[in-house]
């Protein structure tokens, strides 16, 4: 799950870690507001969405006046942004960050994620701040230094200083830098972050070590311990469908192309979107069912890959094992009669029951062009969706 | 022979009274799996299907001498589940729960470190050595006994290639399901060396999927150790990044993890990559009679 900057930075502060002061608005006047209280010469205003990329798109000013701020403000509430991560549709600005703006110094990079080639929490460290540190990675691995959590103590301070100190931090606020650092690891334990991203982390005129930016991504697996970190979900930041989705249980990823996918086990899932895509098709989502799929979930997820208007046609590919292909088959035709579907839909059974699947599909009367084979389900409905 | 389970494996089931434990547990036993004894805290003294359920695994260990637990708890008690089974001596842990949290992993796998027990999974469908013992949720009848290894981070995609293989005539000497979290207690190498060793197994089917860089890693290990042949696929070749694709490992981030990247890498060191998921079986047989292991390799009638 995300967050939005100005809920991180709220995380941080509660733990210590300096972040500048700031308010949220969903207004104009709320945003001028917010400066007349910070009261300082220079103010950022900041668009809040779920994506990165803001300042590159114009969803970041800098106002040296009141005026400036309501002008920006104005701006920038309401805008689509489009950032390389929110996809060519971009998100709507609903919420600025109003904040004080800070005599910066250097700028760094500072993350914590979970490593697994070592199946530990990896605090990485640079000193080329601001820029994509996928970027860094990728030309100058070198200017990366990384250390490794040991989880029975957790991060210790000579693992900060030493990070601090190979990423040339003032030495005068070296002490200020491991603050931030085991405040920042404590943050992430306690909240089951899955990725804690401080970029830039910025060392100010006035002696401080602050961060500049916030993004914080928790472990979903976790949520059901994390009940405050929950209360800062923005829905409008999150696809409709999905959300529909995840009431049900149902794994759902919306995507760009035509053929909607009802699949059992992830993996499977995965690998029938690639099949879709070899025989020339476009798969409109992904959608695991789940091992125990009741026909009222199979009717939902139906519901839920029609209600993309995208969709042209329908590919059920399930292999039963525990989950018995009579009870998808009932489903599917449960699901049919309800939804009253006009698009073409190929199912393929496979597994415990299959038999009788098959049975229920052929005896309902509905149009559903049955598969053979997993390759033979995929070439069908690319031809039907095509035709 | 076969790897990590055979008839003779003793398993106890933590977590036998809840819905999802009992329904496996009778599965298993129907098909065959040495069930010794269940673990429930608070129902020890009782019985269940006829195996006797113990309060503790350290005392369902001492009574019934298992060498191998399969966990099926909810995923806020499963951490504690899997260290008290490594505890109490459990040599083999099978974690099937999904959805535990990665930081409650972490520190499982840093307590497994220097003990005598191999944990697999968590959010994998187990592992099973055909027509004699299977733990875990995958269906047993899809399976053949006989000269190929599985090795699968996803389920339902093992089951497919299962039963593209088994359909084809060639059965398989162990299914190992590692599973679809980041961290997990068992990875790609681990079981390639097991099957490596194991003189049963001729050839090895790897099946991945994006995320992470353990297939990667897997394949320069193939190139320099593994004696017999391996044929792989990645699943997630049109998942786009930054996705969760269902599996908590799943996801390309930063540019890394993407199957293209995976698949390159297989094919530069020597393993075979099946192009689609309907062809894993078909690519492994052509691989088969390239190295003259085709006959041997088929124990059944098509």
């Amino acid at each position: 799950m995300n967050i939005h900057e100005y809920q991180g930075k709220e995380i941080l502060r509660s733990y210590g870690v300096a972040v500048p002061n700031g308010k949220v608005a969903y207004s104009v006047d709320e945003a001028v507001e917010a400066a007349t209280s910070l009261g300082t010469p220079v103010t950022v205003v900041k668009a809040q969405i779920h994506a990165g990329g803001r300042g590159k798109a114009g969803g970041v000013k800098v106002a040296k006046s009141l005026e400036e701020v309501r002008t920006y403000a104005d701006d920038i509430l309401g805008k689509t942004l489009v950032t390389h991560q929110t996809g060519p549709q971009g998100k709507e600005v609903k919420r600025l960050l109003i904040e004080e703006g800070c005599d910066i110094q250097s700028e760094y990079y500072i993350g914590l994620v979970v490593d697994r080639a070592t199946d530990r929490i990896v605090m990485m460290g640079s000193e080329e701040g601001g820029t994509e540190i996928e970027e860094v990675a990728e030309k100058t691995p070198e200017k990366i230094f990384k250390e490794i959590v040991d989880p029975v103590v957790g991060l210790m301070p000579y693992q900060a200083r030493r990070l601090a100190f190979n990423i040339n931090i003032p030495k005068d606020l070296v002490r200020e830098a491991v603050k931030f650092m085991m405040g920042l690891y404590q943050v992430f334990v306690d909240k089951d972050c899955s990725i804690a991203e401080i970029n830039p982390l910025v060392t100010t005129g006035d002696g401080k070590v602050m961060a500049l930016d916030a993004k914080l991504n928790f472990d979903s697996n976790a949520l059901y311990r994390q009940k405050a970190v929950l209360e800062y979900r923005d829905l409008d930041e999150e696809d409709p469908k999905e959300i529909e989705a995840s009431k049900f249980d149902l794994s759902y990823i919306s995507l760009d192309g035509n053929i909607g996918c009802m699949v059992n086990g992830a993996g499977l899932a995965m690998a029938t979107m690639d099949i879709i895509k070899h025989y020339n098709g476009d798969p409109a989502n992904f959608l695991d069912v789940g091992g125990g799929a009741t026909k009222e979930k199979v009717t939902e997820a139906f519901k839920i890959i029609l209600s993309d208007e995208n969709v042209k046609g329908i590919y059920v590919n399930i292999f039963g094992g525990i989950m018995k292909c009579d009870v998808i088959a009932e489903g599917v035709v449960a699901a049919t009669k309800e939804v009253g579907l006009n698009i073409p839909l190929v199912v393929r059974l496979e597994g415990t029951n299959v038999e009788l699947g098959k049975k229920i599909l052929e005896e309902s009367g509905l149009d559903i062009t049955a598969a053979g084979s997993m390759a033979d389900g995929a070439e069908k409905i690319v031809s039907l969706v095509k035709a | 022979m076969s790897i990590m389970i055979n008839k003779d494996t003793k398993v106890i089931v933590q977590g036998i009274t809840g819905a999802t434990g009992l329904f496996h547990t009778k599965q298993a036993v129907e098909y065959g799996t040495n069930v010794v004894g269940g673990v429930t805290p608070g129902k020890g003294g009782t019985e269940v299907e006829g195996i006797p359920v113990f309060d503790t695994v350290s005392d369902a260990v001492a009574k019934t001498g298992a060498n191998a637990s399969v966990i099926y708890v909810p995923p806020p008690f499963a951490a504690d589940a899997i260290i008290e089974a490594a505890d109490a001596g459990v040599e083999l842990v099978i974690t099937i729960t999904e959805g535990i949290p990665v930081t409650d992993m972490i520190k499982v796998k840093r307590y497994l470190e220097g003990k005598n027990t191999r944990l697999i999974g968590p959010n994998c469908p187990g592992v099973i050595t055909p027509e004699e013992c299977k733990i875990g949720i995958m269906p047993g009848y899809i399976h053949k006994k006989g000269h190929v290894g599985v090795v699968s981070r996803s389920g339902t995609l093992t089951y497919e290639a299962v039963h593209q293989l088994s359909t084809e005539g060639i059965g398989q000497s162990t299914a190992v399901g590692i599973g679809g979290d980041p961290v997990n207690g068992t990875n790609f190498i681990d079981v390639l060396n097991l099957f490596n060793e194991d003189p049963d197994t001729y050839a090895v089917i790897m099946i991945g999927e994006i995320g992470g860089t353990a297939e990667e890693e897997a394949a320069e290990w193939i190139k320099a150790n593994m004696k017999k042949p391996v044929v792989g696929f990645i699943g997630g070749q049109t998942a786009p990044p930054g996705k969760r694709m269902g599996h908590a490992g799943a996801i390309i981030s930063g540019g890394k993890g993407t199957a293209a990247e995976k698949i390159k890498t297989l094919q530069e060191c020597g393993v075979q990559v099946a192009e689609t998921p309907a062809v894993m079986g078909e690519t492994l047989i052509s691989v088969l009679k390239e190295t003259g292991l085709y006959d041997q390799c088929v124990t059944h009638k098509k």
